[in-house]
């Protein structure tokens, strides 16, 4: 044991939300200079805990010592204070003021107590970013102008404007690509050096491997292990750990049919937008899913969102079953048989104030009603059945939908679809905010609807998801298809290398 | 390091609980409570009434005084608290009743008769509600803007039309409608009005396709557009029908008053907006009740009532009515968030 006191022991924190235990004694301590990495599926307390660690939440019982003294987090000022900056996922930036001021916001540098020294300001953002690698951010730009990679960089600037001893990080790589990432470990590596420590909440395996010093696994709002050695403890045993089980994705049988013999569903021909993604020609058959691989910014939901109407196209025509759609018409795509589950489920697929059923059937509300008047017997009975057969839980049709995991929500969507007979699904990223545990089962469940003859169009950012799930993988870079091949044909690697590279070598 | 024992789990991930059957039933206590609470406030109104003033509170004319007086602001929150549901506001419909019931009441369109008076109210209501409609869907104007520019136009074009003079009706036809004469056992016509604005609001709201689409544009307007809504029609229908109600309520405050003035409906954007919040509808859209809303209206029209009787001024009257604003949004916040 080091002679030194951890600079953070947190010991047996509970904290509980009426209904919920969210923290069920976990244990936590942190060492000045490492990173420390916190791991665990949704709903496992991760959240919570850097919520307590912020000063945001209070916890019920629990002692948290800093640097060898017991603290109270009464505020997020006073957890400041001490030294622990958090950078949350959502970022918590004010859009109309400039980056200088978002970073200063709250402790400006001042002349005679109350007038803002807008140069000094400036002058310390500048010396932040170029600290944090990215010089080119002005301090005077305003935040709402800045991409999500550059706003990440002002928060953390954000952080460090602070006298910062400890700083939490909540999935900072979610919407970072490759060589963003890169530079984000990099600043991590630099903070670990000058004997920060950095507490880094990821989803991702592998970059726990590459920065990380121990981990902590929480589940089920407990610690089921404390600062494992983050490098070299095996794959297995801490997937094993966040989920109870062994196997980390499984994915259903393909058919052993051909998938070219299926009639064309959908035709997209030389679909085009301006400054998103160039002239595209595809085709789904019914029984087919076709994957589009792609990073951050390859134009993947743009041109989903297209397809589907969402967004008007500046070239080309979308074609389902032979017939044309009226560019740029949701309503067309969807009479049309044409059915989107939105990267954004909360924000774009559901009534979270509704229940189950009522976003089950609200794009079919004409099939139960007549004259505008609602058959809700009919009605909970259709969404019933859609529901049950896609397995979703729990299965009590008046639930509120927001009461529903991540996987169960996306069944939602898709029992809306089904309930509308829907022929083509467009899935952006149809696992996003789902458990490990539950993939599996929706990629059952995908593969289910495409043999029951639906065709089916997938984007995702996971590529072991789209080789596994797919029949065929379209490769995205910058707007524009570099390479096509059945998923059999394609490894992770070489799709990473299409993605990055973009040279098509066959 | 430790590793627990896991509990049996379903095949999402989740450890199967007895969640969903406690979920239900306590929102439908929920639903419940918040009514139930109102209708608490409103019999602790009516207690005090009866105490205070226990000859004239009771009495038979006081009580379908303060029913008549609900009716005009009743049908103006109904509609109002459609649009809000939607995620909407309308602050021109105080304006709307001042216009709609001075152009139903001018020489000219009295000339028509009863139908006259009653078409053009209610077509004047409409048509400023197909404007704002218009304004809001199609020239996608924040609906707090385009209803204020709508407040300020029809209130000078209602001054225009009087040039602040009261117009009097004198049709007797009308007139009749507001006399005891017509009370059908005991019930003025007025509030038989309100009544059936309220009960065909409530079926709306719960039984057909476009209360449910009215929730899906305010609860999440993205989500029910690319679930293939027609969102923008969607909210043209509800200013419609706001204005629509404007007109119905303009008639009522004819028959009421019987005459039509450019001060008439002076605001009830506010009173209706007010009924709809303590009523437990969301200023942010997705979420409201019809019986709330008229609860709402019931309570503000009891209290004014009893501060009548008791010779309080009306300064004091608006204090009241701000302390019960405020005390009815922190209950149900409180109520929310034990969900």
């Amino acid at each position: 044991m080091a002679p030194e006191p951890p600079l953070l022991s947190m010991t047996t924190i509970t904290k509980s939300f009426p209904g919920v235990r969210a923290l069920d004694g976990v244990d936590l301590d942190v060492q000045a200079g490492e990173v420390h990495c916190l791991l665990g599926q949704n709903g496992a307390g991760k959240s919570t805990l850097i919520k307590v660690l912020a000063g945001a939440h209070q916890p019920d019982t629990g002692s948290i010592r800093w640097r060898g003294e017991e603290v109270t987090l009464r505020s997020p000022i006073t957890a400041m204070r001490l030294g622990i900056a958090t950078i949350y996922q959502e970022l918590d930036l004010v859009e109309h003021l400039s980056v200088a001021e978002n970073v200063h916001l709250g402790h400006e540098p001042t002349a005679a107590g109350f007038v803002v020294r807008g140069r000094a300001a400036r002058e310390a953002t500048a010396a932040l970013l170029a600290r944090l690698g990215h010089p080119e951010i002005a301090p005077g730009r305003l935040v709402g102008e800045l991409s999500a990679a550059q706003r990440q960089i002002v928060s953390m600037a954000r952080a460090l404007s602070h006298d910062v001893r400890l700083i939490v990080m909540d999935e900072p790589s979610a919407a970072l690509d490759p060589d963003e990432v890169d530079n984000l470990f990099r600043i991590v590596g630099d903070l670990t050096a000058a004997g920060v420590a950095v507490v880094y909440i990821s989803h991702r395996l592998e970059e726990i491997r590459r920065i990380g010093d121990r981990v902590t696994v929480l589940k089920d709002g407990r610690a089921v292990a404390g600062g494992l050695p983050a490098r070299t403890t095996p794959t297995r045993d801490v997937v094993a750990m966040m989920t109870g089980r062994t196997v980390e994705y499984v994915f259903p049988e393909r058919p052993a049919r051909d998938p070219a013999a299926g009639a064309p569903l959908l035709e997209v021909r030389g679909l085009a937008r301006d400054g998103e993604f160039e002239p595209l020609d595809l085709t789904v058959r019914a029984g087919e899913i076709v994957g589009l691989a792609g990073l951050v910014g390859s134009g993947r939901s743009e041109i989903l969102e297209t397809v589907y109407g969402a967004r008007r196209p500046d070239a080309g025509q979308v074609v389902v079953e032979g017939r044309p759609l009226k560019p740029g018409s949701v309503r067309a795509a969807v009479r049309a048989g044409l059915g989107l589950a939105p990267e954004e489920r909360k924000a774009q697929a559901l009534l979270m104030l509704e229940s189950v059923t009522r976003n089950v059937s609200v794009s079919s509300m004409s099939r139960f009603s007549r004259g505008g008047w609602i058959d809700r017997a009919a009605e909970l009975a259709a969404a019933r059945a859609a529901t049950r057969e896609l397995s979703l839980r729990p299965d009590s049709p008046a639930a509120p939908v927001r009461t529903l995991s991540g996987g169960n929500q996306q069944k939602a969507v898709l029992a809306r679809w089904l309930l509308r007979g829907c022929r083509v699904l467009l899935l952006d990223e149809p696992t996003r905010g789902v458990d490990v545990g539950a993939r599996a089962e929706l990629y059952a469940v995908v593969r289910r609807l495409a043999d029951e003859g639906r065709a089916v169009l997938l984007v995702s950012s996971e590529v072991p998801e789209v080789l596994g799930l797919a029949d065929r993988v379209l490769v995205l870079r910058e707007g524009r298809v570099v390479h096509t091949a059945p998923a059999r044909e394609l490894d992770e690697h070489r799709v990473l290398d299409l993605v990055m590279e973009g040279s098509p070598a066959s | 390091m430790t590793q627990h024992a896991s509990p049996p789990r379903d095949s999402t991930g989740k450890v199967p609980s007895a969640g969903a059957p406690p979920v239900r039933r306590s929102l439908i206590a929920h639903a419940d409570v918040r009514i139930l609470s109102l209708l608490g406030v409103l019999a602790a109104l009516i207690l005090i009434g009866g105490i205070t003033r226990p000859d004239e509170f009771l009495d038979t004319r006081n009580l379908q005084l303060v029913l008549t007086q609900a009716s005009v602001i009743g049908v103006v929150t109904v509609g109002m608290t459609f649009v809000i549901i939607s995620g909407g506001i309308d602050l021109s419909v105080g304006a709307i009743v001042a216009l709609a019931s001075v152009w139903a009441t001018t020489v000219a369109t009295q000339e028509y008769g009863f139908a006259g008076i009653l078409f053009t109210a209610v077509i004047v209501g409409v048509g400023c509600g197909l404007v704002n409609g218009l304004l809001v869907a199609y020239g996608a104007m924040v609906p707090f803007i385009a209803t204020l520019a709508m407040l300020a136009s029809a209130r000078g074009l209602a001054l225009q039309i009087t040039d602040g003079r009261t117009q009097i009706v004198t049709l007797p036809s009308v007139l009749d409608l507001g006399e005891r004469d017509a009370y059908v056992l005991g019930v003025p016509p007025l509030v038989m009005v309100f009544a059936v604005v309220t009960i065909i609001g409530w079926l709306v709201l719960n039984r057909t396709t476009f209360g449910r689409r009215s929730v899906a544009v305010g609860g999440n307007a993205e989500a029910a557009r690319l679930a293939g809504i027609d969102v923008r029609r969607q909210r043209l229908y509800l200013y419609l029908l706001s204005g629509l109600c404007c007109g119905i309520a303009a008639f009522l405050l004819i028959v009421l008053s019987g005459s039509g003035q450019n001060t008439n409906g002076n605001l009830y954007e506010l009173d209706a907006i007010a009924a709809a919040i303590i009523g437990g509808t969301l200023l942010s859209g997705g979420r409201g009740t019809i019986v709330g809303s008229v609860l709402g209206v019931l309570i503000f029209t009891t209290i004014t009532n009893i501060f009548a009787l008791n010779n309080l001024q009306s300064d004091v009257q608006q204090i009241a009515k701000g302390a019960i604003i405020v005390a009815a949004v922190l209950v149900q916040r409180r109520t929310a968030s034990t969900t």
